[in-house]
């Protein structure tokens, strides 16, 4: 983990009390520096081991959205992440399972252990989104639902009696699905990153990859990024939140080559070569989940999880928490919500219009 | 002369035989030297691969200079329609061939009206065949209806869509459907199955009339039998398109080449490709039919009933309306003027009358 230590910028960011709308993590002054190791060992270094401790005692939060039209394999690909049956599998293929009429918000948790380190992981799915005939403003309560995580954190910090961990449920992380048409993105694709990539780390992911050839596949991976490029939309990792040279080189390479990720899920095993493998089997070859030469889950997987998990959790607190923190104080005449003028309250801030002019 | 005998033709050959057996072979030769015309729409999503089955289907390039829009683009766009000719000729048989494309249907975040142009579509398909049938020249009429609409179903859902099912309910009454499962490279051969399951049972339950093939008459062979059993059992047919030879197994075929294999497009056991192959090719004449005696005549009793005036328009009957109340104008405005007239004359007439009708001007 090569991510600094997340508790000395916290408090610098939260000692303004109106900051401006996107503040950038507050770089502490530099102090004086000491070379310990000509003078002897001091033992400094020994908190990372104590953190580490804590970090496996209590455990963390990982919250992640999923969003996508249905059947493009949002279920399965979670639970090929996580290497469990961690999401409401939509593909049970009852007669009753019938597509929604509006878009709703399902939330499951799972608590998952891996090395002594407890994650109590949360997936969030959007069944019915893109699936309507009228799909207008459908991305409406998806935005409203993680505004009102942020406000139920909120309220939770004001406190006076506040809790010794708050219990996060705010969005981390949003898994956008694009379908693998091979032509372009739709334009409710664009609409909706437009609307959300101002208010949670979104990740585009074309689904079922294994549609496309190669040649297909790095087509459309350009054609994607360009028009996203184009439309303004700043996915994860954004650039403006790059901190040093290190993270910058890193993560242009994601962004310009790897992004989007063409992944494919699968929870079943198939023998290949001698080894249990996830795979998909087809009467012309069986297609392995893991195998970097079929497709990019393996890239995916240790983008979310082995390297910028730990981050993904600080934008959110950092950078999107703070966006709405200081929209609420603001609209609230620079008070907490809760106490407004002569005592009244302020709802939540509803779902933002589409930014043209910021 | 014996009177059982009645007059024959005396043929040589065999006794009895008139020679109107030769009446299909003239039929066939005369259709051979007209050729024949067909029409097939295709609507789908875009992106579902349609432009390359088309071209895979007919071994041909119908789409020389195609660019695709952005996402971008497509916000603004409405559906179109777009009709390409090409003539095939095969063995001495020629195939005046039109495929109607639908670029733009079901890009759209909000896709109420994407059906709206492909209906009226078809409907002025028939209204000009319609016209051209109860016209003065007969002989030339150019058959424009189409035959035949392939829908293209995505592999990535679950079934249908809501809007697969809105437009098909509206169409099916005025053209054969023929769904078709795109892009099928996408799914193992057991979600096919289950695709398929649930896509049928969806048409069943609501109710939406897809082309049936007929069955085959008990006095064709048995292959031809069971052949079109083998068809009627894999509708909807799950297709995968491609016009690129790839080396697989030491010949060149026609197929997609992945990291992990091949699709072959002609082999049965990938993909359901030389099935609608088939089945278009052996029932274009079928098609054909049900268009003329099924859907065409459903079009015409409709327009005959509404008395044969062009279609209900707000603005015609407005402007209807605005020239019969200018015309009982005009009628009230001749008829004051008359009265008028008719007053004057009583008025000097009735000078000496002194005031008999008691009209003062």
């Amino acid at each position: 983990m090569s991510k600094g230590l997340p508790e000395a910028r916290t408090d610098a960011a939260m000692s303004e009390l109106v900051p401006e709308p996107r503040p950038k993590p507050a770089v502490p002054m530099k102090p004086v520096s000491i070379n310990s190791n000509l003078l002897g060992y001091i033992g400094i270094d020994t908190i990372i081991e104590q953190m580490r401790k804590k970090t496996m005692k209590t455990g963390f939060d990982f919250n992640i959205m999923v969003v996508g039209q249905s059947g493009l394999g949002k279920s399965t690909l979670v639970n090929t992440l996580f290497k469990s049956q961690v999401s409401r599998k939509a593909s049970s293929w009852n007669r009753e399972e019938k597509i929604p009429k509006t878009v709703e918000i399902k939330a499951v948790g799972h608590v998952i252990e891996e090395g002594g380190v407890k994650m109590k992981l949360t997936v969030i799915d959007t069944p019915g989104f893109g699936d309507q005939i009228n799909n207008e403003n459908c991305w409406e309560p998806i935005e409203k639902y993680i505004n009102e995580q942020y406000e139920k954190f909120l309220k939770e910090e004001v406190n006076i009696a506040r809790k010794k961990r708050i219990p996060d449920t705010r969005v981390h992380c949003c898994l956008y699905f694009i379908s693998p048409t091979g032509h372009s993105l739709r334009p409710l694709d664009l609409e909706f990153m437009k609307h959300l990539s101002k208010v949670v780390n979104i990740i585009p992911v074309i689904a079922k990859a294994d549609t496309m050839t190669l040649e297909e596949k790095s087509e459309f991976k350009q054609r994607v990024r360009k028009e996203l490029e184009v439309n303004g939309i700043e996915f994860y990792p954004q650039k403006e939140f790059d901190e040093d040279l290190e993270d910058k080189t890193e993560n242009d390479k994601i962004r310009q080559e790897s992004m989007p990720f063409a992944v494919v899920g699968s929870d079943k095993e198939y023998q290949v070569n001698g080894k249990r493998v996830l795979g998909r089997k087809t009467p012309w070859g069986i297609i392995e989940v893991e195998n970097l030469n079929h497709c990019e889950f393996a890239l995916l997987r240790d983008f979310v999880i082995r390297t910028h998990l730990q981050d993904l959790k600080e934008v959110t607190h950092n950078i999107h928490y703070e966006t709405y923190r200081a929209k609420r104080l603001n609209d609230n005449g620079g008070l907490p919500p809760g106490e407004g003028l002569l005592g009244t309250v302020l709802p939540p801030v509803p779902a933002t219009p589409c930014p043209t002019a910021e | 002369m014996s009177k059982q005998q009645p007059a024959q033709f005396i043929n040589p050959e065999t006794p009895g035989y008139v020679g109107f057996a030769n009446l299909p072979n003239q039929v066939h030769r005369k259709s051979v030297k007209k050729g024949f015309e067909f029409t097939l729409m295709v609507v789908g999503e875009s992106g579902l691969g349609k432009s390359t089955l088309i071209n895979s289907l007919f071994l041909t390039d119908l789409y020389p200079e195609r660019i695709i829009p952005g996402a971008a683009e497509k916000i603004e766009r409405t559906v179109q329609i777009e009709a390409s000719t090409v003539e095939i000729e095969e063995r001495g048989v020629k195939l005046r061939l039109t495929v109607v494309d639908t670029p733009g249907y079901g890009d759209a975040i909000n896709c109420r009206d994407c059906f709206k142009t492909i209906i009226s579509y078809i409907d002025e398909q028939f209204e000009r065949y319609l016209h051209d049938e109860s016209g003065l020249n007969r002989r030339h009429i150019i058959d424009n209806r189409v035959h035949c609409c392939f829908y293209f179903i995505s592999p990535f859902g679950h079934g249908l869509k809501p809007l697969d099912v809105a437009f098909m309910k509206a169409i099916h009454n005025k053209v054969n459907i023929v769904p078709v499962i795109a892009k099928a490279d996408t799914l193992t051969l057991k979600e096919r199955e289950r695709l398929k399951k649930r896509i049928l049972d969806e048409i069943e339950e609501h109710s939406i009339k897809i082309y049936h093939l007929p069955d085959a008459e008990s006095d064709e062979d048995e292959d031809f039998k069971e052949q079109t059993r083998l068809l009627k059992a894999s509708i909807p047919f799950s297709v995968v398109g491609s016009n690129q030879l790839i080396e697989a197994k030491g010949k060149k075929v026609r197929g997609r080449l992945y990291p992990w294999g091949v699709v072959e497009v002609e082999n049965p056991e990938h993909n359901d490709f030389l099935k609608l192959r088939t089945m278009l090719i052996t029932h274009m004449q079928d098609l054909q039919e049900v268009t003329q005696d099924l859907h065409y005549e459903n079009f015409r009793s409709e327009r005959l009933k509404r008395g044969g005036r062009k279609v209900e328009n707000d603005d015609m009957n407005k402007d209807q309306i605005l020239l019969e109340k200018e015309a009982e104008l005009r009628r009230m405005q001749e008829m004051i003027a008359r009265m008028q007239a008719q007053m004057q004359l009583q008025m000097q007439g009735g000078d000496g009358d002194g005031g008999v009708h008691g009209h003062h001007v």
